[in-house]
């Protein structure tokens, strides 16, 4: 294919390997075709180029088929220390015999519930990638948390993702948690091919009355993967969702992450971290709904960018007239280690109530010298001190993490990547 | 044990050392005086290793080895231990870690073990009485939010902790109240030996009352105009500088 366009883009990935979702998917072909890819020019995507990284790296736009995972793999790919529920993933399609229950869990491939309201809470006309999926997600998962259940121990999405066939790799997750559920979710990505591919990931959540739930993500992609990813979560009254996302890697990454506060007393968190380097271009745009009065959120993402990379920042929170009492707090500071690396952060405040508590906050900056230096006057090796203060810096992030040692896992590979590569 | 020679230092282009000449043997105390501005934090951080300070002249040789040839890190395990006149507050770093990577990396450098926790802790518990300070100020992240007194009090725990061979004391006593300067004073007394020197820089006598200096230093643009012995403190305390800014400056003028 030798130019991109909306249309011929569409005709070679159109084909699906089930059935089922018609209407859905009618529908978000129609919303991606009026919306087209974002250029520079679209508001949402101006520091992110992401349709011509596409036509430069991607050449076959078909759904990547599924591939052979052994249990070895699966076993090398948990995180050390991790104890808990593992589900494993091949270009996004679930394969239920390599699966570890550490705990009874209802789930199932998409394909087989297809009464699932699929674009329900991450609407298609609000991002073309989104209307992307929708229209054409190649197989995905269903879990469902019961009523009142709590599950202990965190649940594991493991990803092996390369290019097979086709580059195209379109998960779609949907998760639901009962009242008073409380479920940790952890994703982690296996990068199995040097060959470029394309991941576009819609994840849904439904949060129910009174329930916790918390997902964390390491997006650790191969330095010529794309990745485009929509997660919106519902909160229903009393609810709480904390997401903690760590990106490490990639070739272009860009994340969209939404939660809709729609009862009273729901709290939603956004904690991140991106440590980047080489030409690896991470962007983050975050969205806070506050529909109703009383609601919380909470927002710090913290990055550090070495040589050629790039990040992009952009939290909107939205807090709508009915919405009094909200109490909304934004954070976003950066570090930038040299002079080539470049940093986008905007904070989008729309407030239509009037009794309402807001802070945000940005900062850009290099790192302390000055405190560099006290530390080297002291006789710690001038790597190992950059390493503590940054470490000191975003460290605060993985605070939020609740799971000890998934906890303890993410501060070991933080370190490590700050010690050894910055 | 330091030997400075013609040394010339500036700053973005300045020049703020100009030929400080200075020899510093084991078991001496040297005060360092002079008006604001004159040169002396700089010659402290040139002699640290700062990088923003650009040697143009001259040599530096502490222990026999060229001191301007090596790392800051590498010259505070070699023995050279500079007490900041401003210490640097580092949120998030907790100064029991800082400490514990700091004493273990000097000590490794100078081919001693490393502590484990069991032995760093006692070692703290002991250098913490020698200077009063609290635990609880250890708790908490390196000196963030420590008030002036608490941070110079921590300059000299962390002092004992490293167990230098030359200390450079940048304006240890100011700030401080008489109870705080009787305790560092004391501290840092216990602390001398044959084998170890001390540079005091200070604007007061009332220090040098408590640790008694063998030669005193006065320095002004860049360089010492006046060496004395302790009674060149009294001296200075009682007619200030201009007598000694007058001479040289009507010398420049010649
Ligand atoms: N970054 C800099 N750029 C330009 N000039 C500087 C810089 N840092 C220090 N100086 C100048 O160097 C001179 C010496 O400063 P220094 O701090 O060494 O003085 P000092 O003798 O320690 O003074 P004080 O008694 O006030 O502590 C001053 O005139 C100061 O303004
Ligand atoms: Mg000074």
């Amino acid at each position: 294919m030798s130019t991109l366009t909306k249309q011929n883009l569409f005709e070679g990935f159109l084909e699906t390997s089930f059935a089922g979702f018609e209407k859905t998917r009618e529908e978000g072909k129609a919303s991606f075709l009026k919306q087209g890819l974002p250029t520079l020019k679209s508001e949402e995507y101006k520091f992110t180029a992401i349709a011509k990284k596409l036509e430069q790296s991607i050449s076959s736009f078909q759904n990547a088929k599924p591939f052979e995972v052994n249990a070895e793999e699966v076993k090398a790919g948990i995180p050390e220390g991790f104890d808990g529920t593992v589900l494993v993933f091949a270009n996004g399609h679930l394969i239920p015999d390599l699966a570890i229950q550490a705990e009874n869990l209802a789930f199932s491939k998409l394909s087989e519930k297809p009464e699932t309201a699929i674009g329900s809470i991450a609407k298609a006309n609000k991002d073309p990638f989104a209307a992307l999926n929708q229209s054409s997600f190649d197989e995905g998962v269903f879990l469902q948390i019961p009523k009142k259940e709590v599950v202990e121990k965190p649940i594991l999405l493991l990803s092996f993702n390369k290019a097979n066939e086709g580059q195209l790799i379109q998960p779609r997750v949907w998760i639901e948690a009962g009242d008073f559920a409380e479920v940790t979710f952890i994703t982690h990505n296996i990068n199995k091919s040097e060959e470029p591919y394309f991941v576009n990931k819609v994840v849904e959540i439904k949060g129910g009355v009174n329930s916790q739930i918390r997902y964390y993500r390491v997006q650790n992609e191969g330095k010529n993967a794309i990745e485009v990813s929509n997660i919106e979560t519902n909160l229903l009254q009393d609810s709480r969702f904390t997401s903690v996302n760590i990106s490490l890697s990639g070739e272009m990454v860009r994340n969209n992450l939404s939660l809709n506060l729609l009862g009273s007393n729901s709290e939603g968190n956004m904690y991140g971290i991106y440590l980047l380097n080489g030409k690896t271009h991470v962007d983050n745009h975050t969205n806070v709904d506050h529909t109703i009065p009383h609601a919380e959120s909470n927002e710090l993402y913290k990055g550090i960018l070495a040589d050629q990379s790039r990040g992009v920042f952009n939290g909107k929170i939205f807090v709508r007239q009915d919405a009094q009492k909200t109490n909304a707090f934004q954070q976003n500071n950066n570090i930038l280690l040299s002079e080539d690396a470049i940093v986008n952060t905007k904070p989008q405040l729309e407030i239509w109530a009037d009794d309402v508590k807001c802070s945000h906050g940005c900062t850009t900056g290099q790192l302390d010298e000055e405190a560099l230096f006290y530390l080297q006057a002291r006789g710690i090796d001038k790597t190992q001190a950059k390493g503590l203060l940054l470490f000191a810096f975003a460290g605060e992030v993985l605070e939020h993490i609740q799971d000890e040692s998934f906890k303890n896992y993410c501060i070991d590979l933080v370190q490590e990547r700050l010690g050894s590569k910055f | 044990m330091l030997s400075i020679k013609n040394l010339h230092a500036s700053i973005e282009g300045t020049p703020i050392l100009r030929g400080i000449n200075l020899e510093v043997k084991a078991g001496e105390v040297h005060a360092i005086m002079g008006p604001n501005g004159s040169g002396k934090s700089t010659l402290a951080s040139v002699l640290a290793g700062r990088e923003e300070y650009e040697v143009t002249e001259g040599e530096v040789t502490f222990k026999g080895k060229d001191l301007l040839d090596l790392a800051p890190e590498d010259r505070a395990r070699e023995g050279v231990f500079l007490a900041f006149q401003y210490p640097v507050e580092i949120p998030g770093v907790s100064s029991t870690n800082f400490l514990r990577t700091a004493v273990n990396q000097v000590r490794e450098y100078r081919g001693l073990e490393a502590l484990d926790a069991v032995k760093f802790l006692t070692m703290m518990k002991e250098k913490m009485k020698l200077v009063e300070i609290d635990q609880k100020l250890l708790s908490r992240s390196l000196n963030e939010g420590f008030s002036g007194g608490e941070k110079k009090r921590n300059e000299i725990f962390q002092m004992a902790m490293l167990e230098p061979t030359l200390s450079i004391l940048d304006e240890t006593d100011s700030g401080l109240d008489i109870d705080a300067l009787r305790i560092v004073s004391n501290g840092v007394n216990q602390l001398k030996s044959k084998d170890n020197a001390t540079i005091v820089v200070t604007h007061y006598q009332r220090l040098l009352d408590y640790i008694v200096p063998d030669f005193v230093h006065v320095l002004y643009k860049g360089r010492i105009v006046k060496s004395g012995t302790k009674e060149l403190a009294l001296e200075l305390e009682e007619k200030g500088y201009d007598w000694i800014k007058e001479a040289i400056d009507s010398e420049a003028t010649v």
